[in-house]
């Protein structure tokens, strides 16, 4: 275990629940990712959650340029599959109402007994998927 | 505007907690996942803190009444588990296992691997407007 690791996730974790107690505070939203993009694109509010989306990826962008060794681009990975997983994760996150941070971050923190069912049935079918589809077929490197 | 500034300034934080802890980094929420192979636990110190972070964090902004800026809090006040609950987050948890992207990391690799961006976002986003048009017409 790498203990650069446990810095990088702890910090970036705790920036993660700043700005999710930050919303909730400010403007009395849920930080879901999945929900404020949804919205971005359909709903009467758009304009906020546009800006947070720019924000997100202006930040990202900005911080792999600045730091190009912090993480490796990935190489290879086999487009079809990856758009085959967009479309399960738009259809997930929709039917579900929520992803990692709506659902297993913010929904966890209310006790949401909907969002814990959810967390422990994204998070389960996910080791079995990497299971099948890595260790067991081989087609996701 | 005052609300657009804040989305925008959580945007920021939200976009420095990944990229600082390598959640755009598809291939190191995959070893996660790798139970039994590679495996690298980063993924649960990034959602253990943010987790708990959020749970203070969350119990002292809901002792105010309403939120400083909005009328007051937007929660889902749905209790029920019902069948587009269940079906949703596993077919959300077996995109992100083929993957290792879920919708907040993937807007963080626009800049670093613009092809993987556009291949997994432009599906997801028709897949989130194909449920809408079903659930809303």
């Amino acid at each position: 275990m790498n203990i650069n690791d446990v810095y990088f996730g702890v910090i970036g974790g705790s920036l993660i629940g700043i700005s999710a107690i930050g919303l909730m505070y400010t403007l009395g939203r849920i930080a879901g990712v999945s929900g404020i993009l949804q919205a971005a694109f359909w709903s009467n509010e758009k304009s906020w959650r546009i800006l947070f989306l720019i924000g997100l990826l202006a930040t990202t962008s900005l911080f792999h340029y600045f730091n190009p060794g912090h993480i490796a681009e990935r190489q290879g990975f086999p487009l079809g599959l990856l758009a085959f997983s967009g479309v399960l994760v738009g259809l997930g996150v929709a039917l579900g109402n929520g992803c990692t941070s709506g659902h297993g971050i913010c929904g966890l923190s209310r006790f949401s007994k909907r969002s814990l069912i959810a967390t422990l049935v994204f998070f389960a079918l996910a080791l079995i998927t990497r299971y099948v589809f890595h260790t067991l077929w081989g087609i996701a490197p | 505007m005052k609300k657009n500034l804040f989305g925008l300034l959580f945007g920021v934080l939200f976009g420095l907690g990944l990229s600082f802890s390598k959640m755009t980094d598809p291939q190191v929420v995959l070893d996660f996942f790798d139970l039994f192979g590679d495996f690298n636990p980063m993924l649960l110190w990034v959602f253990a803190s943010a987790l708990l972070t959020t749970l203070l964090g969350y119990k002292l902004v809901f002792k105010i009444k309403k939120p400083a800026f909005a009328k007051e809090y937007h929660l889902h006040e749905r209790r029920t588990i019902d069948k587009p609950l269940i079906i949703g987050a596993a077919l959300f948890g077996i995109g992100w296992g083929i993957s290792g992207y879920c919708p907040a990391p993937v807007i963080g690799v626009a800049y670093i691997n613009p092809i993987e961006f556009l291949v997994f976002v432009i599906p997801m986003v028709l897949a989130i407007g194909l449920i809408r048009l079903f659930r809303f017409n």
